[in-house]
């Protein structure tokens, strides 16, 4: 049947096997050559290669059935690499096989030091070469954009200017508007506001609730602000409110004494109902050039002597407070 | 334009003259980041901004500094990997010629959006061949003589090459292969990894 000489195998198939009618090997490619473990000239085909599939390969009877379809092989010693291949009969008892070393090619280049004068120059094993390599590096430089973006988006949380359970500004945000407010010299009034009884809810209730009464607290912040004013969370509890050009104390007054009434009315959260109130500080900016720290500090003082006296109430702050921080005497201001 | 060029141009420039200089070139070009990035994609206008910011800080011409960019993508060890990608075109330096046919379709298999000029390799004679580029892309051909020339050195092949202008989007490099085996040429195996048998 075989019109063609034998050796035009060795530079179209270097992989290949001449097969007797017994199952030795009579000749075999080059690369063959080079990657088996043993001597081929001459050895039975089965003791070199391990089918295993199909299985039950153990005989050149049971070899020749296969013909047409796709084996899987191994080598017996060595390097155990495994192989993919097909057996042609050449309808004497004998037979031909390629084989090939399907995706463990970019093993078994390695472990054989394998060159393109291996693969006959049809086969497409280098180009797959390339693209492994090409493919890691396109990964490898996606990887790391991957993770500077990851850093970038990082930073750019800790830069956001929002509070993402209440909505409300965040302290950076209240740093930044507040520094724009003293460099105007604009006069503006700022309160600081701690919730009273919050840790008992949150130790009692949960933190679901504890987030429940914090996102009701700040609605009611936001409510009673106007669009230029800045209301921020800065704390677990503890919120500041910017009123831009709002200094008269009367009006201030109404609006810490409504917020503290509205905080005041209970939350219901599963069938129970919250109840907090808010204690608030607050400092009203007398100097042409406003100092950020100091209103901030002031507006914690005034707090604290609303908290000495007794929590859920707001204090103005005065100076006499520096000397009497100690003790609640001031007289009680709430409406 | 493609974000790999300007991060090629970006690379070569740090790693031959230095983060200080690449600081100062990027400061000249006017960037707002510290540098670019591979993925993405950048107007073209760049690229030019950083050319010529290249030139002036380093006393150079453009074409020279285009030129270095080739041999520095073959010769340094920082893209080695390209070398190999490069290297698995032939298995000496005409076989390497005449795979760059394939190479805007090899380049476009690992970064499907980058589009590189077409090549054409006509052979002349013996050893001597033009290799015709048709396409938009600045500078690209002064980098690929850069890039052939190292090549050429990489298999140890003595070669000359001189770039022409031929037409309005065209260029024509034409090579002459004074010795194929010239040197010994540097070392390419198949495997990433340097192997244990016989090569």
């Amino acid at each position: 049947m075989s019109c063609f000489p034998d050796r035009m195998l060795h530079q179209i198939c270097p992989m290949h096997a001449v097969l007797t009618p017994t199952g030795h090997i009579r000749q075999a490619g080059p690369t063959l050559h080079k990657i088996a473990p043993t001597p081929l000239a001459g050895a039975r085909f089965l003791e070199i290669f391990d089918v295993y599939r199909p299985r039950a390969v153990d005989s050149m009877a049971q070899l020749l059935q296969t013909e047409g379809r796709k084996l899987h092989l191994r080598l017996r010693g060595g390097i155990r690499t495994p192989l993919k291949g097909i057996l042609v009969s050449d309808g004497q008892g004998g037979a031909v096989i390629n084989l090939s070393f399907g995706i463990a090619v970019v093993d078994a280049v390695r472990d054989y030091a394998l060159t393109s004068t291996d693969f006959a120059p049809t086969d497409l094993a280098v180009e797959m070469l390339y693209l492994v390599e090409a493919k890691s590096a396109a990964m490898d430089a996606s990887r790391s954009l991957n993770t500077r973006l990851q850093g970038a988006m990082v930073a750019a949380e800790e830069r956001a200017y929002t509070d993402t359970l209440t909505g409300l500004r965040n302290r950076r945000a209240l740093d930044v508007a507040l520094d724009r407010l003293c460099r105007a010299g604009q006069p503006f009034a700022l309160m600081h506001i701690d919730l009273d009884f919050f840790k008992q809810v949150n130790d009692t209730m949960g933190h679901a609730a504890g987030d429940q009464v914090l996102r009701t607290a700040a609605r009611i912040m936001a409510e009673e602000t106007r669009k230029d004013d800045i209301a921020a969370r800065v704390g677990g509890d503890e919120f500041v409110i910017v009123f831009d050009a709002l200094t008269s104390r009367t009006r201030l007054r109404d609006l810490a004494a409504r917020m503290i009434a509205r905080i005041e009315e209970p939350v219901a959260h599963d069938d129970r109902s919250c109840r907090i109130s808010a204690s608030i500080g607050i400092a009203i900016s007398e100097s042409e050039q406003p100092d950020a720290a100091q209103m901030l500090e002031t507006a914690d003082i005034a707090l604290y002597a609303a908290k000495r006296a007794g929590r859920a109430r707001f204090r103005f702050f005065s100076p006499d407070m520096l000397e009497t921080s100690d003790t609640p005497a001031l007289p009680a201001a709430r409406a | 334009m493609h974000g790999l060029i300007l991060k090629t141009l970006q690379v070569f420039l740090q790693d031959t003259y230095g983060t200080e200089i690449w600081a100062r070139i990027a400061a000249a070009a006017d960037l707002t980041a510290p540098g670019f990035e591979a993925m993405l994609n950048y107007p073209e206008e760049v690229f030019f901004r950083v050319l010529d910011a290249a030139g002036a800080v380093l006393n150079k011409p453009r074409e020279a500094i285009l030129e270095d960019v080739g041999t520095y993508l073959v010769s340094h060890p920082n893209s080695e990997g390209l070398r190999r990608l490069l290297r698995f075109g032939g298995v000496d330096f005409i076989e390497f010629l005449h795979s760059l046919d394939d190479l805007p379709d090899r380049a476009r298999l690992v970064v499907a959006d980058l589009v590189l000029p077409d090549l054409e390799l006509r052979d002349l004679a013996q050893n001597r061949f033009h290799l015709r580029i048709t396409g938009q892309l600045p500078g690209f051909g002064f980098a690929l003589v850069g890039l052939l020339q190292a090549m050429a050195d990489d298999y140890g092949a003595l070669a000359l090459l001189d770039l022409q202008e031929a037409g309005r989007d065209g260029q024509v490099i034409e090579i002459t292969i004074v010795e194929a085996a010239y040197a010994e040429g540097r070392d390419f195996e198949l495997a990433a990894a340097p192997a244990g048998g016989q090569a």
